[in-house]
């Protein structure tokens, strides 16, 4: 009876796995292209991260039902499903990134190490190193994504607790203060060392400034410098409904991809970038009037997406299973729009720029998308009804490409098998 | 001491009888009003079901405390903004409300009337006269 059982639980299975074969786990992704659902219900999964042995890591926004912030998925049998889950840790945060048996995760407020043994099973799960403490997270912006250098400096991202740097921010009529003084400890990118303990703010650099919320970054092997993307600021139309309405609102200001060299500035908050003016155009709240130019001393994106699409993470793809067209390109997971409203929402997919000699060879394209669940072409109108909500990227050691969701805690793996 | 007792029970009586008379005054058009202005100032971050948005923007549709009783909770949110660190039926939200200082107290009760009946929320609309008596105890 019992071998009976058996057999039904696992012909089951089979129809299960192959109907979701079939159907990429209800993702539409480009010819040739498959997916699996490599995980579900893990918990609100932002950044992940993969070994060399094909170990997957992801860092939690909140503990998970079990009470656990980081969770290690194993594919033992390599059917495209994590056969072997299980987690540590108890703080929420976004920041992930494994390099050899080294692994780092972020809290809102530090950076922590942990080592990891030759099965890529964590060592020392109650007593990680403190790598950095005491970063500023004040609510807005305050989840630290991390990436590191190839030479163990590992670059944190420090989100402005601002959305315009207003003197009473997401005020009507309240003035940008000059010069905003949030930047000096968050609303960029600082860089510290990746192997020692207990760093403070002042052990480190400020490595890039202007920047209002970066979630997504990576560094770029091919170019050796740093990218990453930033959330543009909300809300043009509600603070000055004489000079945007709610349409220009919807698409303005672009997201943007940025090369970081140490020293740069990205304008935030004094500028925007204007997609269609193709320019970086003064903010409101310092003078502005839509039209006016700004940020001489800011440095102008390398790409740029429709507005509020939020980009949450970047990744260059290195691997060689997928394409030639898609080596050293970028992939960028947008978490979908709130922001446009009341126009329909935008993103919920995962994007993809391909990149020649360290820069961008062609337009943007839709990657991977779907996540959303909703049927056909339709737009998310309201943000609760999307199903999944893209948030991390990871290449696997055979070049697959994994995509994480926060909402319900789904991460997909992407083959390239025509 | 029985002739004060009587004026103090006519006093309340009088004070109900009042607050009745104008809770009956949230008429279908202040409901309308109350519309436009989340229209305009609040369905750009609690969006047009009322749902937020997961982890940012808190949901005003089935909150329990935006059809609770702490009235003067309410009032000072819409007037002051919002941005505490604080678990609303269970999670957490990162954005800052805007606050709406230029709200009339009729305004405010508007807008707290349409979101207490909107979508699926069936509480008591919001009087003038509530938010009227918020601001007296300030
Ligand atoms: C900029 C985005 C934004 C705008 C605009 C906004 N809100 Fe909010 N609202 C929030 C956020 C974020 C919270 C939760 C804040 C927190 O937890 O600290 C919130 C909380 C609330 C709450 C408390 C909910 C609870 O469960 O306790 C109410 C009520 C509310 N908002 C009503 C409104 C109304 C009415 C308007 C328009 C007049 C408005 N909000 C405009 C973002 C916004």
């Amino acid at each position: 009876m019992k071998t009976i059982k058996n057999i039904f639980f696992i012909a089951l299975l089979a129809v299960t796995a192959q109907s979701q074969a079939q159907n990429n786990a209800g993702l539409k992704l480009p010819n040739g292209f498959k997916a699996t659902l490599f995980a579900d219900t893990i918990g609100s999964a932002r950044h992940i991260t993969i070994t060399q042995n094909g170990v997957l890591f992801a860092k939690l926004m909140y503990p998970n039902k079990a009470g656990k912030s980081i969770v290690r998925l194993e594919d033992a049998n390599k059917d495209g499903i994590a056969d072997k889950t299980t987690g540590w840790a108890n703080y929420g945060g976004t920041g992930i990134f494994v390099r050899g048996k080294n692994l780092y995760a972020t809290s809102d407020n530090d950076v922590y190490l942990y080592q990891l043994n030759e099965n890529d099973e964590v060592v020392n799960p109650l007593s990680p190193k403190t790598i950095v403490k005491g970063l500023i997270a004040r609510n807005q912006h305050a989840s630290k994504s991390i990436t590191l250098d190839g030479q163990n400096n590992v670059y944190v991202n420090i989100g402005a607790y601002s959305n315009a740097c207003q003197e009473k921010d997401r005020n009507p009529g309240s003035k940008g203060m000059m010069p905003c003084p949030i930047l000096d400890s968050a609303g960029g990118i600082w860089k510290f060392d990746g192997s020692k303990e207990n760093q403070v703010y002042g052990d480190g650099k400020r490595y890039a400034t202007g920047l209002r919320n970066v979630v997504g970054l990576d560094w770029n092997t091919a170019t050796n410098s740093l990218f990453v993307t930033q959330h543009g600021r909300d809300q043009l139309n509600s603070f000055y409904p004489t000079l945007y309405n709610d349409a220009q609102n919807a698409e303005l200001p672009a997201e943007t991809m940025y090369e970081m060299k140490e020293g740069d500035n990205a304008g935030w908050p004094y500028v925007y970038y204007d997609p269609y003016q193709k320019k970086k155009i003064l903010s409101p709240e310092y003078g502005g009037d839509g039209k006016k130019e700004g940020g001489e001393n800011a440095i102008n994106p390398t790409a740029f997406f429709p507005a509020h699409m939020a980009p949450n993470a970047l990744l260059f793809y290195t691997g060689n299973q997928f394409p030639e067209k898609y080596k050293n390109g970028a992939f960028i997971a947008f978490h979908g729009s709130w922001n446009r409203a009341p126009l329909p929402q935008e993103g919920y997919f995962v994007a993809f720029v391909p990149f020649k000699n360290g820069k961008p060879s062609g337009e943007w394209e839709i990657f991977a998308n779907g996540f959303s669940g909703l049927k056909g072409d339709e737009k998310v109108k309201n943000p609760r009804n999307a199903k999944a909500r893209p948030c991390g990227l990871a290449q696997g050691p055979d070049g697959s490409l994994y995509v994480s969701d926060d909402n319900k805690g789904s991460i997909f793996k992407i083959t390239y098998a025509p | 001491m029985l002739h004060k007792m009587k004026v103090k029970y006519y006093k309340y009586c009088f004070i109900f009888l009042f607050i009745c008379a104008f809770s009956n005054l949230v008429t279908a058009q202040d409901l309308v009003k109350g519309k436009k202005i989340y229209a305009t100032r609040c369905l750009v971050c609690h969006q047009a079901d009322g749902g937020g948005v997961p982890n940012m923007n808190a949901p005003l549709d089935g909150a329990s405390n935006v059809v609770g009783n702490n009235i003067s909770r309410l009032v000072s949110i819409i007037k002051y903004g919002y941005n505490e660190k604080v678990a609303l039926d269970g999670f957490y939200y990162s954005n800052a409300m805007t606050a709406n200082p230029d709200l009339t107290d009729a305004d405010i009760a508007n807008v707290l009337s349409y979101i207490r009946t909107s979508w699926t929320n069936k509480a008591s609309k919001i009087t003038l006269a509530q938010v009227q008596v918020v601001k007296r105890k300030k």
